[in-house]
């Protein structure tokens, strides 16, 4: 499985307050929500993003509360992939149990610009950057996981 | 080699001998909880999957406690859809308006976190618990679907960081200012993915209520879980509180820690955390004359008797500034009552303070208090980024309910000491 997309690129700690304010989280309707995200630290997000689109960011990404609505906003979005330095872990447990593909690599999430085209092969974990003409390692799961993300998520793993 | 207390009580619900950090293990709940915004979203997922039971009527929780009373159409579509499936299911410990409290205050003063359980709650701030010597921690929605159907969820087994508490704190010093010098010391992501163990001779001089406001915050540093090492203060709180079996846990003398850190309550300051993260801690002498306009006394993380006792003791016989608004947010409807029966809701009333029914509301910028653009809270509160209480132009300062109190006095951000 790839992922291919432009970025859109955040630095450190970005939390979930941002990622979705609570003030819109009277719904779980995440269409309704995926045009609010990331509104408080990038208002021009919801109108640029595209189908396909990969998300960047350095350390610590979805720190903060346990909204799910934030990894499943960011996915009804468009995005096909965050990459960060580290992920918060509720952020990364829940990405996981949604199926929201996410990778940790600090290189990428170091080198890797806005606007830059990037390919990503979940497979060998290995990310690249088209318009530099660099590739980065990324940090593959363990086999557990694996089998979660395989399985579609939580949900359908435990069925 | 020897394990912590966390690694001991998930091997012994993932049925295992031993475990190790890092391993990935199915562990079996003792309790599953969710709120008004988290458990609408496990509920579509729990009918989009199929399920058509749950594991357990007693061994699930749901609390209103976000936006309610309801602050709007929404919210209260919210609530419902919660009603009706307790309702369907039979799920036997549901508060809703009238008897709940924020979660986090109200699940241990009801009882239902004993030492060694292993819980998930659909909040971040899940983490409370771990004042009782269990492990718990906050997950996601799709978690909570999991834990309702089976009763089970998956962990990575963490690693531990150990705080070893000595000494007493100093008067006007609470358990906040302890836990926001440990996030400044640590930072942000200073615990990503770990456990934050807390022992020593000091714990003794540190309340029940002291460890659940260290505990609830241990998320601000990234943890998975914050613990203490239970004791006679842990025993002496649960009496007459939890009625199941419950197994006490101890950390092997053995086990390993990827650091350690002495924390001596004797040298703790009255800590602010300026903005928008909890890292950003400072004591008095590096904070300058900042001017507020809003004080928020309350939330799971300060909204207990004694914190409401200590807001008093600095409000009594005293008003608040011009132009400050003063919101006093007792945590459980017992927290109210008492606090009635103390006098202490007269004493805020007459220091123009608004006094309200329990709610998590202005914490998260749900409602109860939102901040316009380019305004200034001091709040008890735990989490201050950009736009948290409001318009993302607006500040959140962390304090203890000393400062935020003494603060609403003097219209800055201010110690105790300054008001005597």
């Amino acid at each position: 499985m790839k992922a291919y997309g432009t970025v859109h690129k955040y630095g450190d700690n970005v939390d979930t307050d941002v990622i979705i304010p609570a003030r819109y989280l009277n719904t779980a309707d995440m269409q309704e929500l995926a045009k609010h995200c990331m509104e408080d630290i990038d208002i021009e997000f919801a109108s640029r993003v595209k189908a396909g689109d990969i998300m960047v960011a350095k350390a610590n990404f979805g720190c903060g509360s346990s909204r799910e609505h934030a990894p499943a906003s960011i996915k009804a979005s468009g995005i096909s992939c965050v990459i960060a330095k580290s992920f918060a872990r509720i952020f990364f447990r829940n990405a996981i149990n949604i199926g929201l593909p996410i990778i940790e690599c600090d290189e990428a999430a170091e080198k890797i610009e806005a606007g830059d085209e990037v390919e990503i092969d979940f497979d060998t974990g290995v990310i690249t950057d088209i318009t530099k003409g660099e590739s980065y390692q990324g940090q593959s799961f363990p086999e557990f996981l694996i089998n979660i993300i395989n399985a579609n998520g939580l949900l359908n793993s435990l069925k | 080699m020897g394990m912590t207390m966390t690694q001991k009580i998930l091997a012994a619900h993932a049925g295992l001998d031993e475990v190790k950090a890092g391993q990935l293990i199915m562990a079996d709940l003792d309790l599953v909880l969710g709120n008004d915004v988290t458990s609408p979203v496990a509920i579509n997922e729990f009918n989009k999957a199929g399920f058509d039971s749950i594991f357990s009527q007693d061994k699930i929780t749901m609390v209103m406690d976000h936006f309610t009373p309801n602050k709007d159409i929404k919210a209260a579509a919210q609530c419902k859809q919660c009603r009706d499936f307790v309702h369907q299911y039979g799920i036997k410990n549901y508060f809703d308006v009238g008897d709940m409290g924020i979660e986090h205050a109200l699940l241990p003063e009801k009882g239902l976190v004993a030492p060694g359980d292993c819980v998930i709650g659909a909040d971040s701030h899940t983490c409370t618990y771990g004042a009782l010597g269990a492990f718990s921690t906050g997950v996601g929605s799709t978690d909570m679907c999991a834990g309702m159907a089976k009763g089970k969820d998956w962990f990575r087994v963490p690693s531990a960081i150990k705080f070893n508490i000595t000494g007493k704190l100093p008067r006007y010093s609470a358990a906040k200012d302890v836990i926001l010098h440990i996030i400044g010391m640590i930072g942000v992501d200073g615990a990503l993915y770990k456990s934050m163990e807390f022992s020593g001779e000091g714990l003794k001089n540190l309340t029940m209520e002291d460890r659940l406001c260290m505990a609830n915050m241990a998320i601000e540093a990234g943890a998975k879980n914050g613990i203490f090492a239970v004791d006679e203060v842990t025993l002496d709180y649960i009496k007459d509180k939890v009625t199941k079996p419950y197994k006490v846990y101890e950390a092997d003398p053995d086990a390993e820690y990827d650091a350690v850190y002495d924390i001596d309550l004797s040298r703790i300051k009255p800590t602010v955390a300026f903005p928008h993260l909890p890292e950003n801690a400072k004591t008095f002498d590096e904070i300058g004359e900042v001017k507020i306009d809003q004080v928020v006394i309350g939330s799971c993380t300060n909204g207990r008797i004694e914190d409401i006792r200590a807001a008093a003791e600095i409000l009594k016989g005293r008003h608040i500034a011009k132009d400050v608004r003063c919101i006093v947010i007792p945590a459980t409807q017992k927290v109210y009552l008492t606090a009635m029966k103390e006098g202490l809701l007269e004493i805020f009333i007459n220091a123009g303070c608004a006094v309200s029914t329990p709610t998590c509301g202005p914490c998260l910028g749900g409602h109860m208090g939102i901040l316009a653009k380019g305004e200034r809270a001091v709040a008890t509160t735990n989490r201050n980024f950009v736009g948290r209480m409001g318009h993302p132009e607006s500040e959140v300062y962390l304090a203890s309910p000393y400062v935020a109190a003494a603060s609403a006095v003097t219209g800055k951000i201010s110690q105790p000491s300054e008001l005597e």
